[in-house]
């Protein structure tokens, strides 16, 4: 059973990196994120982040075929004890998902900004191969900004 | 942050994109040809790596339309094809196009355009006939119904350069490709 789930979970990665974004809102190598502070994640790399990716592309599918009514699109927010995810899914398929402290007001609005600051700083990239990871400069340096922004009108500062 | 807004119009939209010269975009997408035509001589070959490139375009253009535009999902292909013709074109190209002679179930229309931006100076030599010279459209529109899973074919019917009066592209929906999952139920 055991080696059957680590199979379907290798394939499902495999094919998930085709449609999955772990969108990490911070810099490369900074874990999660709360308004209150950036944290560090210890020894976060690309693996991790493909496999957080591929598994909850697998959940939002997993989703759409628990709903007891037909129409449904996936997971918009997963409420846990000390965390919230919320996740934004366009219309071509691509999810954006952020991880954030209880509570946070916006983060709806913010991931629209984020899907657009992807269309224009990875997708306008030429050398972006599409379902690739993401490693554009100007979209890191934009995403920081953007949270720059969205702190100080949160926090005032 | 601003609040959430619905679909813009056309006009809103051109507005609030970046815009380019329109010569510069005329004389690039001529100049691109031009070298296609020399590095692989074949009219046919052309039009096909110019399709090609469309569908490229398409694939990624088709992200920025629907972060800009805040479209909702369409209904129906007749809305999609509203949507491009009104949306879409004058997003990217800064006109509209008109939507005509839909068949009877309604997968299959055609595009006319009067005005576009990429015929601006060019008239086609004898030795290029056969070639689409707007054929990277039909690619973008391939390739970004494709990434909202439409399978399409896209032909064109009229061609100014070609001595007709208007550019008419027929876009015909194959099917519907909703996104498939590779769960095995038995192993």
């Amino acid at each position: 059973m055991r080696r059957k789930q680590q199979a379907a979970a290798r394939e499902g990665g495999d094919w998930c990196r085709r449609r999955a974004r772990r969108l990490e809102l911070k810099p490369r190598g900074v874990g999660e994120i709360d308004r209150g502070a950036i944290m560090a994640q210890q020894g976060g790399d690309t693996n991790d982040s493909l496999r957080l990716a591929s598994l909850w592309h697998s959940m939002h599918a997993i989703s759409q075929q628990l709903s007891p009514t037909p129409g449904c699109e996936g997971i918009d927010l997963l409420q846990a004890h000390n965390f919230d995810l919320h996740c934004f899914q366009s219309l071509t398929g691509t999810k954006f998902f952020a991880v954030c402290e209880t509570g946070a007001q916006n983060i709806e609005v913010l991931l629209k900004v984020i899907y657009e600051l992807y269309t224009d700083f990875v997708l306008k990239n030429p050398f972006y191969e599409m379902e690739m990871p993401i490693r554009c400069e100007l979209f890191d340096l934009n995403l920081v900004q953007v949270l720059q922004k969205d702190r100080v009108a949160l926090l005032g500062r | 942050m601003a609040p959430v807004t619905g679909p813009k119009s056309g006009d809103a939209l051109f507005a609030s994109v970046d815009r380019v010269n329109a010569e510069l975009f005329t004389l690039t997408y001529g100049a691109m040809v031009r070298q296609l035509m020399t590095d692989l001589e074949e009219v046919e070959e052309v039009n096909k790596q110019l399709d090609q490139m469309g569908y490229n375009i398409g694939t990624r253009l088709v992200d920025e339309f629907l972060a800009k535009s805040n479209v909702s999902r369409c209904v129906d292909f007749k809305e999609t094809a509203d949507v491009i013709a009104k949306l879409g074109f004058k997003m990217f190209l800064g006109v509209t196009a008109t939507v005509t002679n839909w068949d009877a179930e309604g997968t299959s229309c055609s595009f006319v355009l009067e005005d576009n931006p990429l015929v601006d100076f060019v008239e086609l030599p004898d030795t290029c006939q056969g070639l689409q010279y707007c054929n990277v459209l039909s690619g973008v529109i391939r390739g970004a119904l494709e990434m909202v899973s439409m399978k399409t074919e896209v032909t064109w019917v009229r061609d100014m350069l070609r001595g007709d009066d208007a550019y008419e592209m027929r876009v015909k929906l194959i099917k519907q490709v909703p996104e498939e999952y590779p769960y095995k139920d038995d192993d």
